[in-house]
């Protein structure tokens, strides 16, 4: 109603405040882009930006830094924990809005909410003093002495276990995503209407099949749109991995060795880096993370705009 | 309305007025997170005594000496001084101004502290992964009265930029040509083995709790957390143990020039009974700001008096000698700021 708002000045203040709100956001996002830029362009001068994402150096005494390491730890640790929080995660929610008796819901939903709300360190410190040693004195070894013996398989559980390493930093993240895929995931499940279950279960369908050829494939798009949220979360956490990874600089094949993600880097030496070059390519590690998640949630933002349409034909 | 409006105006000028009080009585420092624990023991003394607030942040010494290369703070923190042409582009002024130690913290199974013995070239080649398991001839060499078992190393490092390292590499550069043509000196390096640990207390942690490990911590760390630690064989070839005595005995021996200001290295010292892995951390002041560094000078001045000194003993630092105490007055006499 344009004649309206013309007439009514709070209106107009109204309108223009939400608008320098959400245009602000854009810029903002523009600024750190060109900051991460300008900073970094000394580290890009120097080593180019191909030769700075494959290379496998990360050496502050020669000055020589590559990107390739921390890549590898960042894609690793998200992946791995993605494929333990994705299964346990959806599981939660089924359980809450399909199995669980109504008195246990509110209690369950309560408790995922609350893992949400932890701070970060206090995973990372949690991780350090509690879930690293009992990684490393009991589930490690026996890993190795099962599955550690398969060939193939058994590469990546090679090593001396010591809990400080990429399979305890992916566990933790995991406990920490959690709750992003579950709770978005169950609040989805539960739009399923209940005409639909129901004519399933009239139709004669066990609440497995329900589940599995009702209630998934109807909110597949929520549960997606979860996954997507703690894959977001998963890429840029920090403190919760700087303690238990190690911020060790070596491609590695075996998931018993320490590791360093781009977080991890920043983290443990920004503050420390006395040379610009140093300093540059740190920056320069930032500029790769922000590319790399902007890339992942415009894929995935991507094709769940293609699945909607799809679905709504 | 109107009442309430004049006690808040009232209010605003008397915590404005409070401000300024505080700013002018107010040194403001940032950096190395080894002196910590003493710069706010003295800060909190120096207050009750002369009612001057210190606020000093612990962010680092690489931190440090941006802030005040860029004159954010009254005074700047390092762990390693900075060398004589860098002071001199940034304009600063630098001096010493405690001595730490560090040591190698172990946890060997029925190996107590004090009982084994580390020399500078088997340390390179624990951390560079040439010697692998803790019967090697070179440690076994050593210490012929310890029953080594064939175990393998675990080597603990930092994982994130120190100071502590940078002094830690320094000494091995100095005992191991291997090491210094393999990975060098400074505050990070490209190890070529072990586990990396964020902080001090991460090395000792995981020192602690993997068995037949290795670990360089600042000495106060391993006393804290209970740990074993090494003695080590010193330049002059004698077996020294880590204490107050034998670190100010280091930075007693330390080439200590005012006019490279105080630019040095304390490891490796040439006096018999140093501790080889020591350092100074250091104080940098702007040059030009001489009013507020003279405010800065007072304090540390105070901090070289001898009950300052009792308290920097009992957090386990070691104070400069009366000899280097000199020279740095001298120094800022030299400099108009005292």
């Amino acid at each position: 109603m344009p004649r309206l708002s013309k007439r009514n000045p709070i209106d107009i203040a109204f309108s223009s405040i939400t608008a320098i709100a959400s245009i602000s956001v854009i810029l903002f996002i523009a600024g750190i882009f060109y900051v991460l830029i300008t900073r970094s362009s000394l580290s890009i001068q120097r080593f180019g930006i191909i030769k700075f994402l494959i290379s496998t150096d990360w050496d502050p005494v020669r000055e020589s830094f590559g990107a390739a390491t921390a890549i590898f730890g960042t894609v690793v640790t998200t992946t791995l924990s993605l494929m333990i929080a994705i299964p346990v995660a959806i599981g939660i929610a089924i359980f809450v809005t399909e199995v669980a008796p109504n008195f246990l819901k509110g209690p369950i939903g309560m408790a995922i909410e609350l893992l949400a709300a932890i701070p970060s360190i206090i995973y990372g410190m949690w991780g350090l003093f509690t879930i690293s040693p009992i990684m490393g004195n009991y589930i490690e070894p026996a890993l190795q002495n099962s599955i550690g013996k398969l060939p193939l398989v058994g590469m990546l559980f090679q090593g001396t276990p010591m809990g400080i390493d990429l399979l305890t930093a992916s566990i933790i993240l995991s406990i920490m995503i959690i709750p992003f895929t579950a709770s978005i995931s169950r609040d989805s499940f539960n739009l399923t209407p209940a005409v639909v279950k129901e004519s399933a279960y009239a139709l004669g369908a066990t609440k497995w099949e329900v589940v599995k050829d009702v209630v998934i494939p109807y909110s597949k798009l929520g549960v997606f749109g979860g996954i997507i949220l703690s894959l977001g979360r998963a890429l840029g956490e920090t403190m919760a991995v700087a303690f238990v990874l190690g911020n060790n600089h070596r491609i590695t094949t075996s998931l018993f060795d320490a590791a360093a993600t781009i977080t991890v880097t920043l983290a443990n030496e920004f503050t420390e880096a006395d040379t610009d070059i140093y300093l540059s390519s740190l920056f320069n590690l930032a500029l790769v993370l922000f590319i790399l998640s902007f890339i992942t949630l415009a894929a995935a933002k991507l094709i769940l705009l293609k699945s909607e349409k799809r679905h709504s034909r | 309305m109107k009442k309430i409006l004049s006690t808040l105006i009232g209010m605003a000028m008397a915590i404005g007025a409070m401000g300024s009080a505080f700013a002018g009585d107010m040194i403001n420092g940032a950096g190395a997170t080894f002196p910590y624990p003493l710069y706010s023991a003295w800060a909190f003394a120096y207050e009750k005594e002369t009612g001057i607030k210190l606020n000093y942040q612990s962010i680092g010494s690489g931190g440090g000496v941006r802030q005040v290369a860029s004159r954010t703070v009254d005074f700047g923190a390092s762990d390693d001084a900075l060398k004589p042409e860098d002071i001199e582009k940034d304009k600063l002024l630098q001096w010493p101004q405690v001595i730490g130690g560090e040591v190698l913290a172990i946890n060997i199974p029925g190996i107590k502290s004090e009982e084994m013995i580390l020399d500078g070239e088997t340390v390179g080649k624990i951390y560079l992964g040439v010697i692998k398991k803790w019967n090697d001839p070179a440690i076994k060499a050593l210490n012929p009265n310890l029953n080594l078992s064939d175990q393998d190393i675990t080597v603990v490092h930092r994982s994130d930029g120190s100071g502590t390292t940078a002094v830690f590499t320094h000494y091995l550069d100095e005992a191991s040509p291997e090491w210094k043509s393999k990975v060098g000196s400074g505050k990070s390096v490209n190890w070529p083995v072990g586990i990396g640990a964020k902080g001090n207390e991460g090395v000792a942690n995981y020192v602690k709790r993997l068995k037949n490990s290795i670990g360089y911590v600042e000495f106060v760390y391993a006393k804290q957390n209970h740990l074993a630690y090494t003695l080590l064989k010193n330049p002059a070839g004698n077996i020294v143990k880590p204490s107050l005595e034998s670190f100010a005995e280091a930075g007693a021996s330390g080439d200590y020039n005012p006019s490279k200001h105080f630019y040095t290295w304390i490891t490796n010292t040439k006096g018999a009974n140093a501790w080889p892995i020591t350092a100074a951390t250091n104080i940098l002041v702007a040059k030009e700001k001489v009013d507020g560094n003279k405010r800065v000078v007072k304090f540390f001045d105070w901090t070289f008096s001898s009950a300052s000194d009792a308290k920097a003993k009992e957090l386990v630092y070691a104070p400069l000698s009366e000899a280097l105490k000199k020279k740095v007055r001298e120094y800022w006499k030299a400099n108009g700021l005292y």
